[in-house]
């Protein structure tokens, strides 16, 4: 369970974020919508202690985030390409990551067995370093790596964006799969409507930092989104 | 539209992020430039009546000409190994309603003003005028000083040509070869051939025109060469090199620094400027021939010391004063990851320890010099491998200016600030001080003895100290994240 209490971000005058609370319960996937700079990506920031709130506290299935760093063992990210390291190749970068979350050579061959049909056959053996990688292929790398270690709670920013067609089906499958036993916790942020109504069960809209929706996804969902944005 | 681009050039000085902090390094520059400048205004003035004072039967105008080829044949090496190739950021503007010639046109001409360029203005301008002032001919002055400019800016051309052309390179080291084989074997005057050719403008100055169909033509070839690559994808996009998996799994005895050892390897060899760094430090260890065969040091003890600390800790120093910098492209990610950060601390120390380990193995031949020489290497590396690594990383968490791998190797400053500059003072001058203060006021030996064992000391507390230092970077983490986001 995530509690979000009381979280405000101001740069100087300019209040980017205020959120009074959130909670998310386990299990639950959680969309996260809004025109830029609406503060998602803070949110996140904040989530991942990698940047202090201004004022309130985050706590991540009891543990807050900012006063201990236990939440890292359990909770799994990709915010973005500055997530990867560029000058390993994708087969490296998993051992690392998995070396960190205590998995063994193997542990991670057969995990990353798992994703063949994700990857298409452009991220392993192809002798390349992430940073010669396309966009799209990087965030292959960086959505994987976030799932790596059975994490319980699984953050991604904007993780449909890059993406071809065909990887967009494939991941939402993967998404959905993922908290299908109501085991893991989901938090993505999107800019497209249809795919996270698709995925969340549940939609908060930001709007300037502050909360102005907060929907249980239902058969209507994706139309009020549409009609709130085109208003 | 040139008026344009130099708008942008100044916007993107003024506006990098790391502008602000960087002031005082450029400066510091800017005073080193000012210096040079000066010196050369000074050789201008002064190196007719200096010539003619050392040299009195000569005419000192006949003697500068003489000399020429060699200063303009340093100049070219000087260039192929300092000079960068103008580089623009070409991307946006080439979708714009630019002419791609004219984007060309602006990145050679800015070459031209480059700090190369102008520098030698400074010494053969005054020159000129003083040959004027003595009553050389004035036309023919002009014409000696345009063909020197003429040639110089010919020079910054044909550089540019070797240094993107193989065969340009290849040519001129043939020329280069056979003129130190003429001058060896005295078959050609070559300097002197030269030289007359100069004191031949000097006295027709219309075939200073010459310089000027030289640089037409090298400005032409650069021009075609430049033009051709103009597109996405030669220009910006540079040519994916296959990756290098070396099995690196033997580190993995390192217990769980190992990762991040493996990593740091990783680092250092798949990246030109930590690449740099790397085979830099075995030139460190050249660096005591220097001092230990010049008299003029022979006495000096501290000099000794301080030379002996630079043999062993090329490395330490240059690769550990950048810590935790290298990592700063995916600093965000690292600290996302569940880990002590004492491990990612203790393997860049590891790092830092095996290297000077490895490079005091390599000094060993410097017993030639005798044992007084050995024995100061040795508190030397003792010295590195207990304070200086154990300092490096503590001044690491100043560190705030994020370091862009992709970018090249020698002469790069990115991520330099003050802190570099200011951690030099502990590092080098404290044992320095320290070994001068005893081996001054209580005896020879005790010198060595007390630089190693201030190193022996640190080590024995390597464990308080990396608490220490390991608080200090978690307190700071918020302020490296968001410095090392940005780009510089």
């Amino acid at each position: 369970m995530i509690t979000i209490d009381s979280i405000s971000k101001t740069y100087g005058k300019a209040v980017v974020l205020n959120v009074e609370t959130i909670t998310i319960p386990k299990g639950q996937s959680f969309g996260l919508v809004g025109n830029n700079g609406a503060g998602k990506t803070t949110l996140f920031n904040i989530l991942l202690d990698l940047i202090r709130p201004t004022t309130g506290k985050i706590t991540n299935n009891n543990v807050e985030v900012n006063t201990s760093e236990d939440w890292k063992n359990f909770t799994g990210s990709f915010i973005d390409e500055s997530f990867l390291i560029g000058y390993l190749t994708p087969e490296e970068y998993f051992e690392f990551v998995g070396d960190l979350r205590g998995m063994n050579k193997a542990d991670v061959a057969t995990f990353i067995a798992k994703f063949d049909v994700f990857f298409n056959d452009e991220i392993i053996g192809k002798k390349k370093y992430l940073r010669d990688l396309s966009k799209g292929n990087q965030k292959k790398a960086g959505i994987v790596a976030a799932l790596m270690g059975n994490p319980q709670v699984v953050v991604l920013d904007e993780p449909f964006a890059n993406l071809d067609p065909t990887t967009q089906i494939r991941l939402k499958k993967i998404l959905k799969e993922l908290t299908d036993n109501k085991e893991i916790t989901l938090l993505v942020s999107s800019h497209d409507l249809s795919h996270v109504t698709e995925v969340c069960d549940r939609i908060v809209v930001l709007d300037k930092g502050i909360v102005v929706k907060d929907i249980e996804t239902s058969a209507a969902t994706l139309k009020e989104l549409e009609s709130y944005f085109s208003a | 539209m040139i008026s344009h681009f130099l708008k942008l050039e100044w916007k993107q000085f003024f506006r990098s992020a790391a502008f602000g902090k960087s002031i005082g390094i450029k400066i510091l520059m800017g005073f080193f430039g000012l210096y040079l400048i000066a010196m050369f205004l000074f050789m201008g003035i002064g190196a007719f009546y200096g010539l003619k004072k050392f040299f009195p039967e000569q005419d000192p105008f006949v003697l500068v000409n003489a000399f020429l080829l060699y200063a303009i044949i340093g100049d070219l090496i000087f260039r192929y190994l300092m000079q960068q190739l103008p580089v623009m950021h070409i991307q946006p503007f080439l979708t714009l309603p630019i002419h791609k010639n004219n984007i060309v046109h602006y990145v050679l001409l800015k070459s031209s003003f480059s700090f190369f360029n102008v520098m030698g203005l400074f010494f053969y301008i005054p020159f000129s005028l003083v040959l004027i002032k003595e009553g050389y001919a004035v036309p023919g002055v002009l014409g000696w000083c345009a063909l020197i400019i003429l040639l110089i800016q010919s020079v910054n051309f044909l550089n540019f040509l070797i240094n993107k052309n193989k065969t340009a390179f290849g040519v001129l080291l043939v020329l280069l070869i056979g003129f130190f084989v003429t001058q060896q074997y005295q078959l050609f005057d070559l300097p002197g051939t030269f030289g007359k050719g100069f004191d031949f403008v000097y006295r027709d100055p219309i075939y200073s025109l010459l310089g000027l169909v030289l640089l037409l033509v090298l400005y032409q070839l650069n021009f075609k060469q430049l033009r051709s690559l103009v597109y996405l994808d030669e220009a910006v996009s540079q040519k994916v090199k296959e990756a290098n998996t070396a099995d690196l799994s033997w580190i993995e005895k390192f217990g769980d620094v190992a990762p991040f050892i493996k990593n740091d390897i990783r680092l250092i060899w798949r990246n030109k400027r930590t690449k740099t760094v790397f085979l830099m430090s075995f030139l460190f260890l050249f660096y005591g021939l220097i001092f230990y065969t010049m008299d003029a040091y022979k006495d000096s003890l501290p000099m000794l010391m301080f030379a002996s600390l630079f043999v062993t800790g090329g490395f330490t120093l240059n690769y550990g004063q950048f810590i935790p910098a290298w990592d700063s492209a995916h600093y965000k990610m690292l600290m996302s990851q569940s880990f002590r950060y004492r491990k990612f601390l203790e393997s860049k120390w590891f790092l830092m320890v095996a290297m000077t380990t490895l490079l005091y193995i390599l000094s060993f031949p410097y017993l030639y010099f005798g044992t007084d020489i050995f024995l100061m290497i040795t508190a030397g590396a003792i010295f590195n491998i207990g304070f200086n690594s154990l300092f490096l990383l503590y001044a690491g968490s100043f560190n705030r200016k994020r370091i862009d791998l992709t970018k090249g190797g020698l002469g790069n400053t990115q991520g330099t600030s003050a802190t570099q500059f200011l951690i030099i003072i502990p590092l080098m001058l404290f044992p320095m001080l320290l070994f001068w203060f005893f081996d001054k006021f209580i005896g020879y030996n005790s010198g060595f003895v007390v630089v190693a064992a201030t190193g022996i000391m640190s080590f024995l507390l390597k464990n308080y100290a990396m608490n220490f230092i390991e608080k200090k970077y978690i307190k700071d983490k918020y302020a490296m994240i968001n410095a090392f986001g940005k780009e510089s």
